[in-house]
């Protein structure tokens, strides 16, 4: 009697078994067991020369690694939070403007960020320069670099997430209980400490959680900006690159455990009773500001982070139209054109990088498609023992740094496996391809399963009651109903994909070199110019991702993370 | 159209049992409703004749068909959902063609059984909107068309009409009724609300903790409540404990605290029972004489005007009869002169014919 349903989840979770089985948890498999190998003998001698003296540059890393993330909080904190409370809590003139611009570093992606800010605050910086011709100084006044380029990239990357954590947090709170607060005589000064902030922790803590795993596993930072400094990713690429597979393998192990620890704290984290819904979300309710010095003091700040926030786009704008050779050792470029635009178009060797990376993308994010909404389907409307376990196996390549899953990758299919259908992967074509879909899988499972938990179940069982066989149901009426909220995600992973870095320098080959190689090639050659129109090319497809999502699914852009 | 049986059903989630040993025939055509408080396992049973729920035990037959482990969409049943579940992807059309298209009916033939059954529920205007854009009360009748248009042996109603409005809710009511008695379907109904059942059903089922309480019309489940949570759950009656003293000709006489009262030996003033259970004395507000002099007879009661609550068409009013009892009196509205004030002395009866003595539930 109960086979009937029982045969149909059974059904639905065999691909996903098989799938996080092979491409998930087997190569994490295959990492520990290189890890604890030394010249291919057992050993624990990985472990006790990354804790030991022999090589303390791992040690020293692993330490790097949590400060530098432990300050991405700190400063991603102190520039989201109070510029949500702002835009959310005052209105002054061209405030929906500026919010909407705050979010905008999200646009662009972290490789092509990064070298929009050495080209903007770097030593040969155009703002440093420009400060030091224009007030005649003999040096550059300021430049950034290791550990302060690091850290400053971070926070204009991670903090939109405290930034759209706190601005819903504060759209969620019911005014009645800050205006009851201030009514029982409170100050305004308390009412914000005692009763505003208490409700806005729970989000601050997620965003804070999230921030500290994605600067642990920040990659394109650390690799232009670091110089000698040592952080834990970038270990693992240079372990790779010397040979010494069995190293990276243990310094992945170690980071997973970091990663891994994360994910599943988080889950407790918000799985507990959450308190602020407690009453519907009330619209915002903002105070006007009146006094005239006040409101153009916010009006100022809100230029001025505008300016700081767009800056990077703009500079990014202004290399794509360098022509090769007319920025070299000159302190500004000296000529301006379209001439990289129409190589990409017409030199087929250029756009070469550029169509691997549209392809690959695609086939990943097609996997990723159907995957995600079996997966998806399965976690939120199924029943079955083990359903935490799946959960949390799904969102491992989420939380896992994009370096240990291009380790994992490497380690299991650098021979032939039943996964591989006993080829060998590595080298190949079909593993960058791969890497993407394991990488963007979580994302998209994610973003179904908001939608499908907000589907209620009883519409699935009036199609039913209808007559409707369970497939039927699934097409005519989930499918269509989840689609908008699925394809939105699904292109949100597939802009990521074709800038995805960390994983592609790891895996890439020369017949399936995607962008993001193809720019660190020229910027290698000085080709500034190049570099920055691919880089235009995905700020540009990610413009258009967003506005699809917007205007054509009506998702909102800020739901994408 | 089909008769349903349901025999020794229990239903359990894991620890929780949701429906007890529960036993009901449901004859064709017949409005059947389902009522009790929140969590007495109305929805369950429900969902066990649609085919959501297989019972644990039991087994669930439509005419002398066992359906107990028959798939939903195998059961040819139209089930309107309490928050409509319309297609919301699909206009109104396409939502009430669904299960027409399921069936593979004719493109011709689902277009005139749409626009017909649309003309029965009042939407025929609204045929080609999303249901997006549809008033409560439309997108009620739209899930109701949905159901019937598949022409099914039996209809379920999950309380239907507790998402709209009052005035709404009063229409529904008698347009439901309409189309009942007009496809003269068998009708499944469940709902909470006391009044809803009183005045649209056939029978009704009183359920409490997962367990049939009583199966009967609605004026034998008002006038001849089996027990007290029956008696309290419909309608509003007055309950006395009381113990059983002797039997004079055609009366039994019991007691209540010093008090003997009175009730005429026939099955309409006493319900069965066994000498070990617990007795109440139920009598209805309405059915409470109430006067400022002295009456003659048996059980009368002295006693306080302690609250007048004025609803319009009648008044309620409290009467302490000792320290910790009141009885609640309903009398019709007779014009200003007659209302009387709180603080009065009164007299109240119980009428001998108008008592009903009821076991307590067992539990
Ligand atoms: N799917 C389920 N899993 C576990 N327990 C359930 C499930 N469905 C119902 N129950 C439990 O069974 C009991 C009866 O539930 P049911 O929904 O039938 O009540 P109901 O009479 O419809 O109440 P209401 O008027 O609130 O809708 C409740 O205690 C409920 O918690
Ligand atoms: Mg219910």
């Amino acid at each position: 009697m109960l086979n009937a349903e029982k045969r149909k989840t059974i059904f639905l979770l065999i691909p996903v078994v098989v799938i996080l089985t092979g491409y998930v948890l087997y190569p994490t498999f295959e990492t520990f067991l290189e890890s604890i190998k030394r010249n291919g003998v057992f050993s624990l001698q990985n472990y006790k020369d990354f804790f030991g003296a022999k090589s303390a540059a791992n040690f020293e890393a692993l330490w790097n690694s949590i400060w530098i993330s432990l300050l991405s909080v700190l400063f991603s904190a102190l520039i989201g939070i109070p510029l949500a409370y702002i835009f959310n809590r005052y209105d002054f003139p061209g405030r929906k403007f500026f919010s909407n611009i705050a979010i905008m570093p999200i646009v662009l992606p972290s490789l092509v960020g990064v070298i929009a800010f050495m080209f903007l605050y770097g030593e040969a910086g155009l703002v440093p320069n420009a400060i030091k011709d224009i007030f005649n100084l003999s040096e550059v006044p300021f430049s950034i670099g290791g550990i302060s380029g690091i850290l400053i990239v971070h926070a204009y990357t991670m903090y939109p997430y405290f930034y759209i954590t706190t601005s819903s947090a504060l759209n969620n709170i019911d005014p009645s209980m800050e205006e009851s607060a201030l009514s029982l005589g409170a100050s305004k000064f308390k009412v914000f400490w005692k009763v505003t902030f208490p409700l806005l922790t729970p989000g601050i803590v997620a965003a804070s959680l999230l921030v500290f795993m994605v600067s642990m596993a920040s990659f394109s930072a650390p690799f232009l900006l670091a110089g000698g400094f040592r952080v834990l990713s970038l270990q693992i690429y240079f372990s790779k690159i010397n040979g010494d597979l069995e190293m990276a393998a243990t310094q992945s192990v170690i980071l997973s455990i970091v990663s891994i620890s994360f994910l599943l704290f988080m889950r407790w984290y918000q799985g507990r009773k959450d308190y602020r819904m407690a009453s519907k979300g009330i619209g915002a309710h903002r105070s006007e500001v009146n006094n005239p010095f006040i409101k153009w003091t916010m009006v100022s700040i809100g230029i001025i982070a505008m300016i700081i926030l767009l800056l990077p786009h703009a500079t990014l704008l202004v290399l794509s139209l360098v022509p090769d050779g007319a920025w070299t050792w000159q302190t500004y470029p000296t000529a301006l054109g379209l001439e990289n635009f129409r190589l990409l178009f017409e030199d087929p060797h250029i756009w070469e990088p550029v169509r691997n990376s549209l392809f690959m993308a695609f086939i990943a994010c097609l996997g990723v498609l159907v995957f995600g909404v079996i997966t998806s389907y399965a976690l939120v409307k199924r029943s079955f023992i083990g359903k935490n376990l799946l959960d949390i196996l799904v969102m491992i390549p989420w939380a896992l740094p994009a370096t240990v899953v291009g380790m994992n990758l490497i380690l299991a299919f650098n021979k032939p496996s039943v996964f591989s259908f006993g080829n060998i992967l590595v080298g190949t074509f079909w593993i960058l391809p791969l890497a993407y879909f394991v990488r963007f899988l979580p994302l998209v499972v994610r973003s179904t399963n908001a939608v499908l938990e907000q589907l209620d179940d009883s519409i699935e069982e009036a199609a039913q009651n209808l007559g409707a066989k369970w497939f039927y149901t699934f097409r005519r009426v989930v499918i269509p109903i989840i689609l908008p909220g699925v394809l939105s995600g699904t292109l949100l992973a597939f802009v990521q994909a074709v800038g995805e870095f960390p994983t592609s320098v790891l895996l890439y080959t020369l017949g399936n070199r995607p962008i993001s190689i193809e720019i660190m090639n020229q910027l290698r050659m000085f080709n500034i110019g190049q570099a920055a129109a691919y880089g235009m090319i995905q700020v540009g497809l990610i413009a258009i991702v967003m506005f699809i999502s917007t205007r054509i699914f009506g998702v909102k852009a800020d739901k994408a993370l | 159209m089909s008769t349903v049986h349901l025999s020794q059903i229990t239903k359990q989630f894991g620890k929780v049992t949701a429906v007890k040993n529960l036993d009901l025939v449901i004859n064709e055509g017949e409005f059947f409703t389902f009522l009790g408080p929140s969590g007495c396992g109305k929805t369950t049973t429900l969902r066990m004749i649609a085919g959501f729920y297989y019972p644990t035990e039991g087994v669930v037959k439509f005419n002398e068909k066992d359906m107990t482990t028959v798939p939903p969409e195998k059961r040819n049943t139209g089930m309107v959902f309490q928050n409509y579940a319309l297609f919301p992807h699909m206009t109104v059309y396409e939502n009430v063609a669904f299960g027409l298209k399921v069936r593979k009916i004719s493109k011709k033939e689902t277009k005139q059984r749409v626009e017909s059954v649309l003309e029965k529920v009042r939407l025929k205007e609204y045929i080609n909107r999303q249901v997006s854009q549809l008033s409560g009360g439309q997108q009620q009748r739209v899930a109701l068309a949905r159901a019937l248009v598949i022409e099914p042996d039996i209809l379920l109603l999950d309380e239907p009409l507790s998402n709209l409005d009052a005035r709404l809710r009063d229409e529904m009511r008698a347009e439901l009724l309409r189309l009942q008695r007009e496809f003269g379907i068998t009708t499944v109904y469940v709902t909470h609300d006391q009044v809803e059942a009183l005045t649209m059903s056939d029978r009704i089922a009183v359920f409490n903790f997962g367990e049939c309480q009583q199966v009967g019309t609605p004026t034998e489940i008002y006038n001849k409540p089996v027990n007290d949570f029956v008696a309290q759950f419909i309608g509003e009656t007055n309950l006395l404990p009381i113990i059983y003293e002797k039997t004079i000709d055609s009366q039994r006489v019991y007691r209540y605290k010093e008090t003997s009262i009175y009730v005429n030996e026939s099955s309409h003033n006493i319900a069965k029972y066994q000498e070990t259970d617990e007795l109440y004395i139920s009598v209805r507000p309405e059915a409470v004489i109430i006067s400022e002099n002295k009456i003659e007879g048996n059980n009368v009661f002295e006693g306080v005007i302690d609250l007048v609550q004025f609803t319009g068409e009648s008044l309620h009013l409290l009467v302490k009869i000792d320290d910790n009892t009141t009885i609640r009196v309903t009398e019709l509205n007779q014009g200003i002169e007659s209302y009387k004030k709180e603080g009065t002395k009164v007299y109240v009866q119980l009428p001998e014919n108008r008592v009903r003595v009821v076991p307590k539930m067992k539990e």
